[in-house]
């Protein structure tokens, strides 16, 4: 919520999705700059969500950002491989993560 | 009686002897077969047509004399637990299969000394089976009332001598392997042993009772005969001697006689039965002894003065008042001691016949040339036709030669020539220094005393009067070593005892024996030593193959059997079975795979031939039979001691692994605290830094955030608390109040602070009361955060307008409270799983609902804690969790 007013300030379109299958109805529509994706999601996990995404040609210049609790070096490693942009664990600072994707996009 | 009606019953007994034989052959584990008693019953194959007729002959003529052969064996019986246990384990492992293979392997495996052995047995024993004819046909004709016939072919005793010869040659020789139990034939014996117990106690009854008015009716009346005092004490010292010797010759041969060592050794089937024998066979002789007295004195009283012969006073009594079934029950009783006696005397002759002296010295050159199913065919030809020859034989020695002698004194006869075995016998198990010569020496000359001083008498003087003159002669030159207070028989036994002992040891302890002897010697002495590796002990240095060995062991075991065997020796010793040469183990293994067939000393022979043996002498085999019983003692201390080692080993790795377990739960559970802890601090962080940098934020986002930041920090503490009241639930410091409670009455308390909730996702909830009473022990304050984390977790799952019902009863001491609720199903590999802590987190395949993550763990412990269990299950359209509090 606080992200989500965060950035609306800082002039970007924010959509919300509450797991993975919406995510992927939402690009059915849409080629977004980012997508925060958190992992631990119920239906479609970030993970799978993330391989779904990366094979779809449209969306090959979508950046693609991890936001999890998930914090273990093991797990970080995992999402980097998978071919995520960036893994910002959380609690994280919403002004660095906002520098982050204004460097990105 | 007819004798046609006799002969029927008779073959009729005969058919149920066959009948019993062949059901316990079928069906060999039932309990009725296979039990202590039957073995037991066995044993007393020893009462024979002696102690059915005999004893109460000798009883009635000379008095005390009939006792000892009981006593004897009473006294000696006992000490069965220590010597027959070590002997049944000494011939089980080296397969033995009569008493002739087991003193001829101690004392080096010796072909001669077995085949002595084997003529021993069969000079004492056929006539004691001719003994057995003669009472059978006396018998017969007695109770048929009819003459002794001088034709046998018209005889009607001659038919019934047939049957059991067909009888004992069928059953005897089931198996080709000697060293197998014949449970049939031993069943068989067993009924046989119990119906002559039985049919004398009816007789014993029956002249007590109904011919004389009890006991002491008899025991008045005959005293009143002159010489009754004198027959029923010892008459002094020298009865008393004689009396003392009786006892031992028979306290012998209930250890050797042939019969009796394949009752007791060989066809024992564990050893355990001995200790029922011990106690339950010397009981069964009592009660035998307990009628004999007051049978022959009735029988003095009623044929005072007529001329009858005491020794049947058994069948004449009966008789005598037109008794007939009792008459024929006491035949029968004898008929059965003689069939026994006839029956296991002739198998275990002619196993001795077949093993000890047709196939060693006659027939191994032919069966080295024959195939498997031709020499077994063979074997069991030679030993059918041994048993019908030996009954046959015996029969017509008792035609030509004891028609006229009495049952007792042939029956005491062969005692004394059995006992001749004794010290070669008790040596075997006792003394290591023993020695075949020592043997060979002290048995001829035990031998020829009882040759000279009891067959000859016997014999010859009551038949060729001429010969009597000249040898009477002989023999007063030696009246020099009469004992005059001893018996003839008695004195004999002394004698030949005295010499054959003396010489045995003597012989013994001056020349060495062989090396082979020693090494057997060493095999039966210490045999509890040796009992799980015995193939270890056998020593054998020398060149052989184990494929020349295979060859001779097909030609007996087929095959297929050899090929078996030789798996489970290589198993056993762990043998590459790519093995060409054979060892020490494997040449004893082999001996043994054939001395079942065919006898231990020619599997020694056969084995011999094909392999190549260099001398060994006789310091070489004690220093490798001493370095062996040093080895077998420091493996075992090896092994005791790497058990030890392993155990403990084993125990280090458990408590290691549990510590890893536990350690790897505790960083589990510190990752799950730290992950639920950083949900909300994010939400609390990220709100709290957009106020502080933001200035110009909407009054109604301001509140919203700072409604978040005080939502996110009771989540935070709820989760602190629950956290913290686990960690004291599952350490036990928080203690339990149990006391008395109204089940209800605390549901109703959990219950009502979530009213307010329910009513809001409009969810129907009820209750269901099956309970006689409501008062059980519990906990209350726990019961009631139990009760409110299942309804709040069964709200938090219910969709709006569900339904949630708690049922209440009550099943085997047990209150069974179950919460239902219309929620979605959870999957099957979860149900388990949902009680353990920050499951939930952990697995969010479902869609996260607020809550620590813990409260189901917690329910778990506040009922573990109470002794009762909980637990989750699909159930129609919904979920159902069970709580079960037993009742205390």
């Amino acid at each position: 919520m606080s992200l989500e007013y965060s950035f609306k300030k800082n002039g970007y379109d924010v959509y919300i999705a509450r797991d993975g299958t919406e995510v992927l109805e939402f690009l059915k529509t849409m080629i977004p700059d980012v997508i925060l994706l958190d992992i631990m999601m119920p239906n479609l996990d970030g993970f799978s969500t993330l391989n779904i995404i990366k094979q779809d040609e449209k969306l090959k210049d979508t950046k693609v950002i991890f936001l999890s609790a998930k914090n273990n070096p093991k797990d970080i490693e995992k999402g980097l491989e998978m071919g995520a942009d960036a893994y910002v664990t959380k609690p994280y600072s919403i002004k660095k993560l906002m520098q982050l994707i204004e460097e990105m996009v | 009686m007819s004798s046609f009606a006799l002969f029927s019953v008779v073959l009729l007994y005969l058919a149920l002897l066959f009948f019993v034989a062949y059901m316990a052959e079928k069906k060999k584990s039932k309990l009725w077969i296979n039990n202590p008693y039957i073995y037991a019953l066995s044993l007393a194959v020893y009462c024979t047509a002696w102690t059915y007729y005999g004893s109460i002959g000798v009883a009635a003529t000379s008095g005390l004399n009939y006792l000892p052969i009981y006593i004897g064996p009473i006294i000696v019986i006992p000490s069965w637990i220590y010597i027959n246990t070590r002997i049944v384990r000494i011939s089980r492992i080296n397969k033995i299969s009569s008493l002739a293979d087991f003193i001829s392997l101690r004392y080096g495996n010796s072909r001669s000394l077995s085949a002595i052995i084997t003529l021993v047995c069969l000079f004492a024993i056929i006539p004691y089976i001719g003994l057995q004819i003669k009472a059978i046909s006396e018998t017969f004709h007695l109770v048929t009332e009819t003459p002794v016939s001088k034709n046998i072919l018209t005889d009607s005793a001659t038919f019934v001598v047939l049957l059991i010869a067909v009888f004992s040659s069928y059953y005897g020789t089931r198996y080709v392997d000697a060293s197998e139990k014949r449970l049939g034939i031993i069943s068989a014996i067993a009924l046989e042993s119990f119906l002559k117990l039985f049919f004398i106690i009816i007789l014993g009854l029956f002249v007590i009772y109904f011919v004389f008015d009890g006991f002491s009716d008899i025991y008045h009346k005959a005293s009143r005969f002159n010489d009754f005092k004198a027959k029923n004490t010892f008459n002094g010292i020298e009865g008393a001697l004689n009396w003392m010797v009786l006892c031992m010759i028979s306290g012998t041969a209930i250890c050797l006689l042939p019969r009796q060592f394949h009752t007791a050794i060989i066809e024992n089937r564990q050893e355990k039965h001995i200790k029922t024998a011990i106690w339950f066979f010397p009981l069964y002789l009592l009660i035998f002894t307990l009628f004999i007295f007051p049978i022959a004195w009735a029988g003095r009283l009623i044929f005072n003065g007529q001329q009858v012969n005491p020794e049947f006073y058994s069948i004449l009594i009966p008789q005598h008042f037109d008794n007939t079934v009792i008459t024929v029950l006491v035949f029968l009783g004898g008929l059965s001691s003689s069939i026994s006696m006839i029956i296991i005397s002739a198998i275990t002759l002619s196993i001795m016949l077949s093993n000890n002296m047709i196939i060693p010295y006659g027939l191994l050159g032919k069966f080295k040339a024959e195939d498997e199913t031709q020499n077994t065919r063979n074997i069991t030809r030679i030993r059918k036709f041994s048993i019908f020859g030996l009954i046959i034989m015996a029969f017509a020695f008792y035609k030509y030669f004891i028609l006229k002698t009495s049952l007792d004194s042939v029956g005491l006869i062969s005692f004394v020539i059995i006992a001749q075995l004794a010290p070669a016998y008790f040596g075997a198990i006792f003394w290591r220094r023993g020695s075949y010569k020592g043997v060979l020496v002290g048995l001829l000359a035990g031998l020829v005393i009882c040759y000279f001083g009891l067959i000859i008498p016997q014999y010859y003087f009551s038949y060729n009067q001429e010969f009597k003159g000249i040898l009477r002669e002989m023999y007063d030159a030696f009246s020099f070593f009469n004992i005059p207070y001893l018996g003839r028989i008695p004195q004999i036994f002394f004698w030949s005892m005295l010499v054959n002992t003396g010489l045995f040891a003597g012989i013994s302890v001056s020349m060495k024996g062989n090396y082979r002897e020693r090494n057997f010697a060493e095999l039966y002495v210490d045999i509890d030593k040796y009992i799980q590796n015995h193939e270890n002990a056998f020593i054998w240095r020398g060149t052989a193959y184990v494929s020349d060995i295979k060859n001779i062991l097909e030609r007996f075991l087929g095959k297929k059997k050899t090929e078996q065997a030789l798996r489970i020796f290589n198993l056993k010793y762990n043998i590459d079975s790519e093995t060409e040469t054979a060892d020490s183990r494997f040449i004893k293994f082999s001996e043994n795979l054939l001395a079942g067939r065919i006898g231990t000393a020619s599997a020694k022979i056969l084995i011999e031939g094909v392999t190549k043996e260099d001398k060994i002498s006789l310091k070489e085999v004690l220093n490798i039979l001493e370095e062996s019983k040093e080895n077998i003692i420091l493996n075992k201390k090896l092994t005791e001691q790497s058990q030890e080692l392993k155990k403990l080993s084993d125990d280090l790795t458990n408590a290691n692994q549990s510590l890893i377990v536990k350690d790897r739960q505790k960083d589990d559970f510190l990752d799950s605290v730290a992950h639920e802890l950083r949900t909300p601090i994010t939400a609390i962080r990220s709100a709290g830094e957009i106020l502080a940098d933001d200035d110009d934020i909407p009054l109604e986002i301001k509140k919203e955030f700072l409604n978040n930041i005080i939502t996110e920090s009771d989540r935070l503490s709820e989760i602190i608390n629950d956290i913290l009241y686990l960690d004291k639930l599952e350490h036990g410091e928080i203690a339990l109040h149990i006391k008395e409670n109204n089940i209800l009455e605390t549901y109703k308390k959990a219950l009502n602070p979530l009213l307010h909730l329910i009513q809001q996702k409009n969810i129907h909830i009820s209750e269901v009361n099956l309970l006689n009473h409501f008062i059980f022990e519990y906990d209350e304050s726990r019961m009631i955060q139990l009760f409110q984390n299942i309804l709040g977790n069964a709200l938090k799952f219910t969709d709006e307008q569900g339904t949630i019902q708690t049922k209440f009863f009550s099943r085997d001491k047990e209150l069974i409270i179950t919460v239902f609720n219309t929620g979605k199903h959870i999957p099957e590999e979860d149900l388990k799983m949902i009680f353990d802590k920050f499951y939930q987190s952990k697995n969010q395949n479902i869609l996260k609902q607020a809550g620590s993550g813990l409260g189901l763990a917690i329910c778990r412990k506040i009922i573990q804690n109470h002794g009762g269990t909980i637990y989750a299950e699909n159930s129609g359209l919904g979920v159902t969790f069970t709580i079960r509090l037993p009742e205390r």
